[in-house]
């Protein structure tokens, strides 16, 4: 209703160029902001942008879903089938929707974190790279060209190692992370761009949907299948699919706290989302090369990433390492749900990756907010926060619960379309693996909770304030979020629905 | 009011009670104030339902749908009107204890405590009132979280430790098994939860294999039914202050759970599949076995609320034995256990606080002699040991009669021997608590005198009186309980063919 709303008092041009205005409005907005003297400005500017994109991002999901076909395609500069090809349809229009809005979020609850992690002069430098970041990621979300994907994998990937680098005020460790994460990053988008390589010569097309339509014929073609496996292991490398996702732990360590509050949200779901696109729109399920690597390949690396990283996440000291092996652990269950390879599979690995960056979002928030006043970020730091900050650290809770998947949580909605989707496809003994992933959840989640609320702060004398306001508004409507989609689930799994159904080709799913 | 409107206010008023805590935490008396109107409220609102239902009506509420197929819906039946009123109806005498208790007891963080215990009450209403797998599923959980800070409230090493225990078991169950179970449950009838009269898998064509794991699934999934080996949250869980131990690890957590057992097994599964699934024979033995071991374990405590802790295991396990007898006896069986052992421990229970309130002791070996300066506390106390016992006229006397019954139609030759060994075991490590107090061996010490000036407080000593009193008016009240019963166990019936071992 809402969305009708407004589509109708939206005025033409915007409905028009909704899809690629995304994208171009935090793209032309960067460089401008670079040039901003005053951080102050700078912020603000940012916020307008990612406001912006907000806006068109619900905007094109409004136009997806009142088109007939359910896609919209968008030549720039109308160069047809020679230029770049926008193509928005049920599955990517959610996930632009998740990155710009909690892009939008974490503007807004930047300001404060920027100016205890950054130096004043650099503010509208990091501002202007984190735009950059962040229309490289709705980039890759939006287009439908695989050369332009990996042009926007670039911009998104260079600035963040910028980003990452940026920690090193705060902990010179972000350097060797920042370096880390250069490196593989860099050798995904190689592997990315090989694989390109290896289809362009055997289709001669770059448009993904072309590309789509002559593969059939070339099913049994070895560069075909080569190019196949170079992609989905760049792409894998920047999913941080276990177990190419060393570099994740320590970049989101290390990062200023706003960076890692925003890649933890939005950077491995886009990755995640290039390669459902690679693996069922461009390829199709129904390959057999692609089936095998589907039960064999994928369905037990995602296994192990929820158990092993789980166990990892056990046993960190440090807070944010503990969450970002949870993230590892968090995409192995959506690796899992696409591995099934059926609507509902694909389906609940995409609640899942909604239902998580809601998740992962108000947690590393709340983290961030209680950092402002005081660095550490061990368990035994938090020991005792309960109390000084209740508001901060009941968000921060509940978003916890989440993440285990406590009923009445978001985390509880996907896991269950989880475990029905496995039931369904008959692989019954993998929801063992989903529940006993959980179980190691309880343990991780549940040590933290318990040093939060009812153990006595380790150093009294270093005193922790409750998160400024700015922190708490964004960190609430996160929290909230996660309890209302855990109630009334019908939005996120209505999306999570269309867009499988996108992804697969099919018409609509139930 | 209608139906609904009943059964919202029933789930939303512990809810604006715990509100109503919080506003009035800087009152203290303002505060236990809202606890006792608002339990009184609660209970008047349970039994306006109960009358309908025993009218022949059935309750219900749809909220609405979280996903499609998994809907908030409250339908409440006899078996679950039953267990509201049990729960709401202790409340009302436990509020007034925990006064007696908390204050006597100088306890701190008192607002957060009566906070928790309302919302576990919400807990407890949606369990009894759910109408399908899923809200119960989510009222389970919030009874686990909202009790996981009344079992810690001390806040020491040794309640920290114990809250951890129980609330990894208890999440770890439900996560790890109920819910495998439930999802599993949701695919094989076809994307429905819902309880019906009859089973709700009946008429789905499950294997024998799938159903005994299923089963299993289901029994042990409930970790709240405490249910060996899972038993073992329930002694660790004894570290909470004496009014939690009473109404909620005597009451409302653990009736929950074999609550839930019961309801599972006359909804979900319904008595022909049921007697068709080769494990639950196995789950019979398994809860056997609970009883004996149970009660063994209980001989060997020295400390009271253990012992009480295994006793509790010991008399759970009967209310599974009666709902995988899967026949009328069985179930009628379960159903009054749930409300015959509810009143018999929670005066157990508020005795084992009284005497600490005054005293200070949690050793058995220590309270020799004390009956002669606490004789009121140590009468209540032995009242409801007979009730545990199974002695008429008390309670306790008509569960076992009607499982031995159903074990008997059934052909069993080995179950009645068990409930008559659990009795004798009763009798061993119940009634020499009392006995030894009211009347120490001539030569024993005497009791040391009271640490608490004026012994435990009167309201402490009145709620298990009154609570033992009860005792005697459910043994008299049985036939209307039965008749009020008999719906649901309408569909199950003996059937001759199916024999156990």
């Amino acid at each position: 209703m809402i969305l009708e709303l407004l589509l109708t008092s939206a005025p033409d041009w915007a409905i028009r160029h909704a899809a690629v205005l995304v994208v171009v409005v935090p793209l032309i907005m960067a460089p401008i902001l670079a040039l901003s003297p005053s951080g102050r400005l700078a912020w603000f500017l940012a916020l307008l942008a990612t406001a912006a994109s907000t806006y068109f991002a619900i905007l094109t999901l409004g136009i997806v879903q009142s088109t007939p076909g359910g896609i919209i395609e968008y030549w720039i500069g109308n160069w047809y089938l020679i230029g770049i090809e926008f193509r928005v349809d049920a599955l990517n229009a959610m996930i632009l929707l998740i990155v710009s809005g909690m892009a939008f979020l974490a503007t807004v609850f930047a300001w404060p974190t920027i100016l205890a992690d950054v130096e004043k002069q650099k503010i509208s430098l990091f501002l202007c790279a984190f735009l950059l970041c962040f229309a490289g990621l709705c980039g890759v979300a939006a287009t439908g060209d695989a050369f332009n994907l990996f042009v926007f994998l670039e911009i998104s990937s260079l600035s963040t190692y910028v980003l990452v680098a940026m920690g090193a005020r705060n902990d010179r460790r972000a350097l060797p992370a920042a370096f880390d994460y250069l490196i593989v990053g860099t050798l995904a988008a190689s592997f990315y761009i090989i694989g390109v390589g290896f289809l362009y010569a055997a289709t001669g097309t770059l448009n993904m949907a072309e590309m789509a339509a002559q593969l059939p014929a070339l099913a049994g073609n070895r560069s075909v299948q080569v190019g196949f496996a170079f992609i989905v292991v760049g792409l894998g490398l920047k999913a941080a699919m276990w177990p190419l996702h060393q570099w994740l732990p320590n970049a989101y360590s290390y990062s200023p706290s706003f960076v890692t509050m925003f890649l933890a949200a939005t950077a491995t779901k886009v990755a995640l989302y290039a390669l459902i696109r690679w693996l069922f729109t461009i390829f199709n399920p129904d390959y057999s090369f692609e089936q095998a690597i589907f039960t064999w390949v994928l369905a037990p690396l995602g296994i192990a990433a929820m158990v092993i990283c789980s166990f990892q996440a056990v046993f960190q000291t440090d807070v944010r390492r503990m969450l970002a092996y949870s993230s590892v652990a968090q995409v192995g269950y959506m690796i899992l749900g696409i591995s099934i390879a059926t609507a509902a599979g694909v389906s609940a690995g995409l609640l899942h990756l909604f239902n998580h960056s809601l998740m992962k979002g108000a947690l590393f928030m709340a983290l961030a907010g209680v950092c402002l006043t005081y660095k550490g970020t061990t368990v035994r730091d938090f020991a005792g926060l309960g109390r000084s900050a209740p508001f901060t650290m009941s968000a921060f809770a509940i978003a916890g619960l989440s993440l285990i998947g406590v009923p009445l949580t978001a985390g509880f909605m996907s896991k269950l379309q989880l475990g029905y989707a496995l039931f369904d496809h008959g692989w019954w003994w993998a929801v063992l693996f989903v529940v006993f992933s959980s179980f190691l959840a309880v343990f991780y989640v549940g040590r933290l909770l318990q040093a939060i609320f009812f153990e006595a702060p380790a150093n009294p004398g270093r005193h922790r304030k409750e998160a400024p306001l700015i922190v708490l508004v964004p960190l609430w409507i996160l929290a909230l979020a996660n309890i209302y989609f855990g109630i009334d689930a019908s939005f996120p799994v209505g999306l999570a629905n269309d867009g499988a159904a996108a992804a697969l080709g099919l018409e609509a799913l139930q | 009011m209608t139906p609904d409107m009943l059964i919202a206010a029933a789930l939303i008023l512990p809810l604006v009670i715990a509100a109503g805590i919080a506003a009035f935490g800087k009152f203290p008396n303002l505060r236990e104030g809202v606890t006792i109107i608002g339990s009184i409220a609660l209970f008047a609102v349970v039994v306006q339902l109960t009358m309908l239902v025993s009218s022949g009506a059935r309750p219900e509420l749809y909220v609405g749908e979280a996903i499609p197929g998994l809907a908030f819906a409250f339908k409440l039946e006899p078996l679950g009107a039953l267990f509201a009123v049990v729960a709401s109806g202790l409340w009302i005498v436990n509020s007034f204890y925990s006064i007696g208790y908390m204050r006597g007891n100088r306890e701190r963080n008192q607002t957060r405590f009566y906070i928790c215990f309302a919302i576990a009450l919400c807990g407890a209403m949606g369990v009894a009132m759910s109408g399908n797998l899923f809200t119960l599923f989510v009222f389970y959980e919030i009874l686990t979280l909202s009790t996981y800070p009344l079992v810690a409230h001390k806040g020491d090493a040794a309640a920290q430790r114990g809250a951890r225990i129980y609330l990894l078991t208890l999440l770890g169950t439900s996560i790890g098994f109920l819910l495998t179970a439930i999802m599993w449950t949701w695919f094989l009838a076809g994307q429905r939860l819902d309880f019906v009269d009859g089973g709700l898998l009946a008429t789905a064509e499950i294997s024998p294999i799938v159903a005994s794991a299923l089963l299993l699934l289901f029994v042990f999934g409930v970790g709240k039914a405490a249910l060996m080996p899972f038993h073992f949250w329930l002694p660790n869980a004894m570290v909470a202050p004496t009014p939690v131990s009473a109404l909620l690890h005597a009451v409302a957590v653990v009736k929950a759970g074999v609550f839930t057992v019961m309801k599972i097994s006359i909804y979900i599964f319904g008595d022909e599949l049921l007697q068709a699934t080769p494990s639950r024979e196995f789950i019979m033995i398994v809860a056997c076995f609970t009883i004996v071991v149970a009660s063994l374990i209980a001989l060997t405590k020295d400390n009271l609320k253990a012992r009480l802790a295994y006793s509790t295991i010991s008399q759970l396990a009967y209310v599974v034995l009666g709902a995988m007898l899967a026949d009328r006896a069985g179930v009628l069986g379960g159903s009054l256990q749930i409300a015959g052992h509810a009143v018999a421990k929670i005066t157990l229970f508020m005795c084992a606080g009284a005497i600490y309130v005054a005293t200070g002791l949690t050793n058995i070996s220590d309270m020799r002699g004390l009956g002669r300066k606490m004789p009121l506390v140590f009468i209540a106390f032995f009242i409801a040991a007979l009730s545990i016992i199974g002695i008429p006229p008390l309670a306790g006397d008509w569960p076992k009669y009607e499982l031995m019954q159903g074990a008997i139609d059934r052909g069993s030759d080995w179950v009645p021997f068990v409930l008559i060994l659990s009795s004798l075991l009763n009798i061993a490590y119940l009634l020499p608590i009392p006995i030894l107090a009211l009347m120490p061996p001539p030569g024993s010490k005497p009791p040391k005198e009271f640490k608490r000036p004026g012994g435990a407080p009167w309201l402490t000593v009145a709620a298990p009186l009154f609570t033992a009193g009860l005792c005697f008016v459910l043994f008299f009240m049985v036939d209307p309980v039965a008749d009020f019963l008999a719906p649901a166990f309408a569909t199950v019936d003996i059937d001759p063919e199916v024999n156990i071992p």
